[in-house]
């Protein structure tokens, strides 16, 4: 199920040239604004969670994954060099797989890791929050990769919807509609944080093992589909 | 071999004669270039003369970008209101995301294709220079953004007019959103520009410019926030310069008597506006400085 070839393709792709910048200026700018709050405010339990809840949980984790997660596909679908994968006596299930852990490994790297020295940085790990939300980072990485994977393989335009989902539905909708934040991976994520770091700073809408149902499920489900998909795509000239 | 040239006429010595003639008609020349460039450019921010699929993405984010106005409209037309529930300045700062995403999704069409599927040399072998090919795109992408935003302030305006408002006060507003949307165009056309001229892939394009106006204004607000629960206003107003949204914003309330959109609704005095203002003038100029860098020798 795993194909290191793909693998190490994938991961030039990703990482090479200058999709790595953003993939590096992001983190760095959490870190900058954790130190800032630091500098203004000083050690608080609620800023670090609103900080690192507001913006590396809704905005950094969604965004790296939209890049990591489509990144991983779609640009070689779109200039149609993925035939030549395609066409390697490798099963497309297994292209799809290599290239999901690729873009989660990608994602929790660059999301979890800046959370947690963030998160130190903003009050050294009190009440678990720095943990509790790197946890978060991790547990919504999977989620995030796999549909963007999925996207990737489904649309030309997997980025825009990508954001529009991430940006759109889970920032603007979760926040006025309390029905839209039960199918919010974020959320899903949240519960794993809550029943970890057990305080009060970290909470979901959503309970533990529905949450956990939904991460599951979805990540699954698209994986299995993003193969399916694969198996019969179609290459589309530029329009 | 001969010095002296035969004395011969052109039919007996070609072989073949399949017809060619010389273009001897009138040739319209670079203006007339850089103004096909424009219009082909700005068609293509709204889909048009593309494909039916490219089509939907703009228009949908029109319909979006609307439909609050008209609702507003139909309220205070059927309630019999006042005023109107949001200012003219203020539209366009609450629908930054969708202002953002239409950015984001036209700007790498504009110049990632080309870069792409490499007919910026096609381009160069014409009458134009590389002055018109970036100013042609700059407006051409400045203006699409003006129809987006503008377009609302329209529909406002016309419908405070039905509704019998205050004409004096709404002209006012509108006149003010206007040229603040103009300010917005400008700055957001450049940014978006000079991040999708960076790179010759469309999603990556639409990845960066989103990160460059979202997440910056996430940050800024997120800090912005916090600076505003310790009463630190003066850290609230100059955080303000580090995001393009809130850039228009601290403009406007200076200059444009809009209310701020800043936590603490504490937006900048008019001597920090003139600071907001340059730095927004020094952006634009800035991309601009960029956009005819990039070109200087790009796929030739």
């Amino acid at each position: 199920m795993y194909d290191p070839t793909v693998a190490r393709l994938t991961y030039r792709a990703l990482l090479g040239r200058r999709r790595a910048l953003i993939l590096f200026a992001l983190p760095v700018l959490l870190v900058v604004i954790a130190a800032l709050v630091r500098g203004l405010t000083g050690a608080d339990d609620q800023t670090a969670s609103d900080v690192l809840g507001g913006f590396a949980l809704a905005t950094m984790v969604p965004l790296i994954g939209v890049i990591a997660g489509t990144g991983a596909i779609g640009p070689e679908i779109d200039d149609g060099s993925v035939v030549y994968l395609l066409s390697k006596p490798i099963k497309r299930p297994t292209i799809i797989f290599t290239k999901l852990i690729v873009a989660v490994a990608v994602t929790m790297v660059f999301s979890a890791v800046p959370t947690l020295i963030a998160g130190l940085i903003l009050n050294g790990n009190g009440q678990q929050i720095a943990v509790a939300y790197t946890i978060a980072a991790l547990v919504a990485s999977i989620a995030y990769a796999a549909i963007f994977l999925l996207l990737g393989t489904v649309t030309r335009h997997a980025v825009v919807f990508g954001l529009v989902y991430a940006l759109v539905w889970e920032a603007l909708f979760g926040s006025l509609v309390a029905g839209a934040r039960t199918l919010s991976v974020q959320q899903w994520s949240l519960a794993v944080a809550h029943k970890v770091s057990g305080g009060d700073l970290v909470t979901s809408d959503v309970g533990l093992p529905l949450a956990t149902v939904f991460l599951v499920a979805v990540t699954v489900l698209a994986t299995w589909y993003a193969g399916q998909k694969l198996r019969t795509l179609k290459l589309a000239g530029e329009e | 071999m001969t010095t002296e040239p035969m004395p011969t006429d052109r039919a007996s010595t070609q072989i073949h004669n399949i017809g060619y003639r010389h273009y001897d008609g009138p040739r319209l020349g670079r203006a007339y270039a850089r103004r096909s460039l424009f219009s082909q450019s700005l068609r293509g921010a709204y889909g048009l003369g593309r494909s039916a699929k490219s089509k939907v993405l703009p228009m949908l984010l029109f319909v979006v970008m609307c439909v609050p106005a008209l609702i507003m409209v139909a309220v205070a037309v059927a309630t019999k209101a006042k005023d109107l529930p949001l200012d003219y300045t203020r539209y366009a700062i609450v629908l930054q995301a969708v202002i953002g995403l239409y950015v984001a999704s036209q700007a790498p069409q504009a110049v990632s294709r080309d870069l792409r599927f490499k007919s910026i040399p096609l381009y160069f072998s014409r009458p134009i220079e590389r002055v018109d090919y970036v100013v042609a795109k700059f407006a051409a992408m400045a203006s699409a953004l003006f129809i987006l935003t503008a377009a609302p302030l329209i529909v406002l305006y016309v419908g405070s007019l039905l509704a019998k408002l205050d004409f004096t006060e709404q002209t006012k507003g509108f006149a003010q959103g206007l040229v603040s949307v103009v300010l917005l165009s400008l700055l957001f056309a450049g940014i978006g520009l000079v991040v999708s001229a960076v790179t010759p892939r469309r999603g990556f394009g639409i990845a960066a410019v989103i990160a460059v106006l979202t997440i910056s204004y996430g940050a800024v607000s997120t800090v912005q926030a916090i600076a505003d629960t310790q009463d630190n206003g003066s850290a609230v107003t100059w955080l303000g310069l580090f995001s393009p949204i809130t850039l228009i914003d601290g403009v406007q309330t200076a200059f444009l008597g809009a209310t701020s959109a800043f936590p603490g609704a504490e937006g900048p005095s008019a001597g920090q506006g003139v600071i907001y203002l340059l730095v927004v003038l020094g952006l634009i100029a800035g991309s601009y400085g960029l956009l005819m860098r990039r070109y200087r020798k790009v796929g030739l």
